[in-house]
């Protein structure tokens, strides 16, 4: 039935122009035989009666004007699913990478997705435990958000994200079946290696599936694999009532990729260079995360990017803040003191943590320990500013007892070892303990009841 | 009869039509076999350039293109209000029970419930000659809105039949009235109008109403009038989208029109749940009787995004028409402004400042000057204010939405990282924010609240703002060196602060605050000042003040004085005087 077509008008970079073709489709997925042996696959991105621009998911090297033949496939890009995928590995184009051959698909989906109904939403209410102090305290993940790490190159984000991984997962009550969607852009192999040798280590990898597009991977490619991945997490979860947590790794490299397409297609560029279009296709990506009314499972996101030159203002992490539901901003200045997780919690935030916690999710004390945490800790700042200027030795008492606070806060709230998982109880106590360095007139976040309650607890415990 | 056309070219969601065929421009078309909502927004000899308002994924060339004869419009008749809507009115509910969790393109469902019969009062009977806005008829809507029906604006004539009162659907005719040429026309309660274009109205009034908030930093330091524009920008995290649902739960309006703009979906589900528990303390209705939501959210087509602004504001205005008090929250205004300039690059316009294209600004003002307090065509008075969150860049209130909307609103409410940070919200920093309503109001607030409302709000500002330079003489050498007249001060601006502004949006008395109790508990803290101010000049030293917890207490005022039991605050006077005596005596 399909036709092929002998030759390409044009080439240039990833994209092909394609002339005289007839029925090609918006977003059309198209094969291309070069040479007869060396199969690659494109994308259609515009077209103009007759004439098809194809974006093609591979290099182009070795493909020249006369010696390719291009089908038009009939459909858009598409991804073969069944319960097999789980424990296995794919590259960003859904084609297994592993050696065990191919899967056995029960659905095939567009990878593209559709917006989901806000009406059909549930919104997010129950609490993962990650066992980390600063994200379950201060910034809590939701089951069904999307909480994306803002890091810096040489930080140790991957780490972190490995840990809530292993210990979200083993936190799970057991008659829930969770999964893990990994999807790697751009990433290096030493990277995507590591979080393959931590999967197996703590025995989740049964349940991970993975897409690589690793950095000498194809740039279009790249532009396809978390929606792969997302379509496969939305079929585990919605149709499988899953708990699925996707872990999205690198969103600056995902990025850069679209700003090369973008260049390379002529477009006119809106901040940095990068497309006008970015902010939509990453909302995209972000709104894929979340619950839907009826359905057992769950998407919980957390897209990790490394925000170059640690800019926050980057168009990358800002437009991401724009869309997440919150960040964890990891700060060069608490790895160099050697904090792990460096997690700096002022500019952290979780928006949905509000409706997850508390009395019937965590503990009543949550919200206004969390609350006074973060005022205090913003008061450190002040306090170390100005001691930068006068001397430690002149400032107030108050101030010093701010300083004092601060250095706990760090050594002994946000550090936590490797492996270490700490219950929300633990969380919350070390909070009180450390509050109680302070002033009891400073705690003006606390509710007075619930401040008599705790302090009070907490005094005869000393 | 209707113009058609073939898909020539196909590029993300704007596609040409080769050659001029009769398409008119903003003319609302149907694209392809699914028969996609689009728009027209460019004419010229060689092409039509045609907006989709659904992903084009799919289309292909030769497909057919065929025009609705009129411009995108909004359908306008009982059955808005409580309704979830996408950007071009299409209710989302009724497509989530028809086509499951996700929203399939080309969905074709009747944009308000046609079957559902309405309980109607016809107010008209024959003989009765009327215009452009007269009310026919009327239809409890909700508990809170009476549906007042109108002859739509650009009509008259004469009633020549009318309706028994009974219940209709809304397409059913209600009355006939004969036009001045000698025609006769059938009203229904449904009535269209073009999204791009102003409902006319009477003439304008000053905008010298407050529309009270129940948030004391709005309320008491940036007041936003009825019929008034105010931007709320902040990067992200700093709050915006709080503030407007706090707005949107509180303030005093009669109808709230909440339109999230390239937002998340995960908030508009939160905004649909709340408000359909939520009670509204003044008519103990439910928030969502008096509440319709548009939703575009970020992951939904982009041209449909740029149209949800103007389907808010034409549905608000109708309600306005009808004599009620509109505010629209608009979430966020960025992102619509990024629309413009994602459609701008597709159609390869000249770019202006960042990418933006060259008409955002009188794009802008076109949107805002759509406010107003207003007398209308039927004699009533309405208002529309339009709150439009700004989502800045990097948080940089230099890049051009923020400057350009800074030139059209008059109250601009700046979200601060740091305060936000620090976990003060809302976080409105009142340095960088202002509000041009203050002189408008003034003899709003003196004939309804206090004429010494608006001293007292100057006094409090004037200690915020020396606070902030005593902060920076602070910075350098530390508050022990200051003299105890200014450490007062700096107490005095830190119950401000954490006393007034800071407001708790989950407490259940903090929520919102009247304003009889916001000008009594301006009045306490100022009176404590001017009572420790006289201590101080006396000689004694701040320690001591700070020693019987006074300012704690003050502090606590928010949560201690429950927002009916207005007496307690003598206590608090009695206390100030009592602790003043006390200090007196014992350190005679």
């Amino acid at each position: 039935m399909a036709i092929e077509y002998l030759g390409l008008s044009d080439i240039n970079g990833p994209l092909i122009v394609l002339e005289g073709v007839k029925n090609a489709s918006y977003e059309e997925v198209v094969e291309f035989v070069v040479e007869g042996k060396q199969h690659k696959k494109g994308r259609i991105v515009a077209v103009d009666e007759d004439k098809a621009v194809i974006q093609v998911f591979d290099n182009t090297d070795g493909m020249s004007l006369q010696n390719t033949h291009t089908r038009l496939s009939g459909h858009p890009m598409e991804i073969g699913l069944s319960l097999e995928i789980l424990g296995r590995t794919f590259n960003g184009l859904g084609e297994p990478i592993d050696g065990l051959g191919r899967i056995e698909p029960e659905v095939v989906r567009d990878v593209n997705g559709l917006p989901l109904n806000p009406c059909t939403r549930e919104y997010p209410r129950n609490y993962i435990r990650t066992g980390i102090s600063a994200i379950d305290g201060l910034t809590t993940l939701i089951r069904g958000q999307k909480l994306p790490i803002f890091s810096g190159n040489g930080l140790p984000h991957d780490q972190l994200a490995a840990q809530i991984v292993e210990q979200a997962s083993l936190g799970e009550d057991s008659k829930e079946e969770f999964g893990i969607v990994f999807a790697a852009m751009g990433l290096k192999y030493d990277v995507a290696d590591f979080f393959r040798r931590r999967f197996e280590e703590s025995g989740v990898s049964s349940h991970v599936t993975m897409f690589l597009n690793l950095s000498n991977d194809p740039v279009a490619e790249r532009l396809i694999t978390p929606k792969m991945a997302l379509t496969a997490a939305e079929y585990l979860a919605f149709e499988k009532n899953m708990h699925i947590l996707v872990i999205l790794t690198d969103m600056t490299s995902y990025a850069e990729a679209m700003r090369e397409i973008s260049a390379s297609k002529g477009e006119i560029p809106s901040r940095k260079g990068y497309p006008g279009y970015l902010y939509s296709e990453l909302a995209t990506l972000y709104e894929r995360a979340g619950i839907v009314q009826g359905r057992e499972g769950s998407v919980t996101q957390i897209p990790i990017l490394t925000m170059p030159n640690d800019d926050i203002t980057h168009p990358i992490p800002d437009l991401t803040g724009y869309i997440t539901e919150g960040q964890i901003v990891l700060e060069r200045s608490l790895h160099q003191k050697n904090i792990y997780p460096p997690i700096n919690v002022l500019p952290s935030l979780s928006r949905l943590m509000k409706d997850g916690i508390g009395d019937e999710y965590t503990r009543e004390d949550h919200q206004d320990v969390a609350n006074q945490l973060f005022s205090s800790y913003a008061r450190v700042g002040e306090a170390r500013d100005l001691a930068s200027v006068i001397g430690e030795d002149e400032l107030s008492e108050t101030d010093k007892k701010y300083l004092e606070f601060g250095a706990c806060f760090e050594k002994e709230f946000v550090a936590q070892g490797l492996n270490e998982n700490r219950t929300i109880e633990e969380t919350l106590d070390i909070g009180w303990r450390l509050l109680h360095i302070l002033p009891r007139e400073e705690l003006d976040r606390i509710d007075t009841k619930i401040l008599e309650k705790y302090a009070d607890a907490e005094e005869s415990r000393q | 009869m209707s113009v058609t056309g073939n898909i020539y070219g196909i590029n993300g969601p704007i596609i040409t039509i080769k050659g001029n065929l009769g398409f008119q421009m903003s003319e609302m078309v149907y694209v392809g076999g699914q028969r996609l909502v689009g728009e027209v927004i460019a004419l010229n000899k060689q092409e039509t350039v045609i907006q989709v308002f659904e992903e084009t994924t799919g289309l292909r060339p030769g497909e057919v293109v065929e025009g609705a004869g009129s411009a995108i419009c909004v359908t306008l008749a009982p059955g808005i209000i409580t309704n979830i809507f996408d950007g071009i009115e299409r209710p989302l509910q009724l497509i989530g029970q028809e086509n499951g969790a996700y929203i399939p393109r080309g969905v074709s469902v009747d944009l308000l419930d046609k079957s559902r019969r309405w309980e109607t009062k016809v107010c008209v009977k024959c003989g009765d000659v009327v215009s452009g806005g007269t009310v026919i008829a009327q239809v409890p809507e909700t508990p809170a809105i009476l549906h007042k029906v109108m002859v739509p604006p650009d009509m008259d004539g004469m009633v020549i039949w009318m309706a028994e009162d009974g219940s209709y659907t809304i397409d059913e005719p209600l009355v006939t009235i004969r036009k001045p040429d000698g025609s006769e026309q059938q009203l229904t309660m449904t009535q269209r109008w073009p999204i791009r274009i102003p409902r006319p109205i009477h003439r304008r009034y000053p905008a010298d109403r407050l529309l009270v908030t129940g948030q004391r930093i709005l309320d008491t330091l940036f007041p936003i009038a009825k019929g008034g524009t105010a931007a709320i920008p902040g990067g992200f995290g700093t709050g915006k989208t709080m503030t407007q649902h706090q707005l949107a739960k509180w303030s005093d309006a009669d109808i709230i029109i909440y339109i999230g703009c390239g937002e998340r979906g995960n908030e508009m589900t939160n905004v649909l749940e709340e408000f359909s528990k939520l009670t509204d303390p003044k008519t103990g209705n439910l928030l969502m009787d008096r509440t319709t939501l548009i939703a575009n959210t970020s992951n939904m087509p982009v041209a449909a995004r740029e149209a949800s602004i103007y389907t808010g504001l034409t549905l608000a205005e109708y309600y306005r028409d009808m004599g009620y008090h509109v505010a629209i929250m608009a979430d966020s205004t960025s992102r619509w402004a990024e629309a413009l300039r994602e459609l701008s690059g597709r159609l390869e316009e000249m770019p202006a400042e960042e990418g933006f294209p060259a008409y955002l600004a009188s794009r802008l003002s076109a949107f805002y000057e759509r406010a107003g307090y207003v007398e209308n065509l039927n004699g009533t008075d309405g208002s529309v204010t339009i709150i439009g969150a700004v989502s800045p860049q990097g948080g940089d209130f230099s890049e051009p939405v923020t400057q350009n909307t800074k030139r059209f609103v008059r109250c601009f409410l700046a979200l601060d990282k740091a305060l936000a940070y620090a976990r003060h919200y809302p976080a409105i920093n009142w340095l960088t924010s202002y509000t041009e309503y203050l002189g408008d109001l003034e003899d709003w607030y003196g004939a309804n609240v206090g004429a010494d409302f608006i001293p007292c709000r100057n006094e409090l500002l004037h200690i915020l703002t020396t606070e902030s330079r005593l902060n920076e003489i602070v910075k350098l050498i530390g508050s022990d060196v200051l003299p105890d007249d200014q450490k007062l001060i700096l107490e005095i601006a830190r119950v401000i602060r954490l006393g007034f502004l800071q407001q708790n949006a989950f407490h259940a008395e903090d929520t919102f605050v009247p304003m009889e109790k916001q000008l009594e508990m301006m009045k306490v803290i100022l009176y404590l000042y001017e009572k420790c101010k006289s201590l101080i000049d006396l000689g004694m030293p701040m320690a001591l003040l700070r020693e019987n917890r006074i300012f704690e207490k003050v502090i606590a005022i928010k949560y201690d004085v429950a927002n009916k039991d207005m007496y307690k605050f003598e206590e608090y006077h009695q206390m100030i005087d009592n602790f003043y005596q006390g200090l007196m005596e014992s350190n005679a």
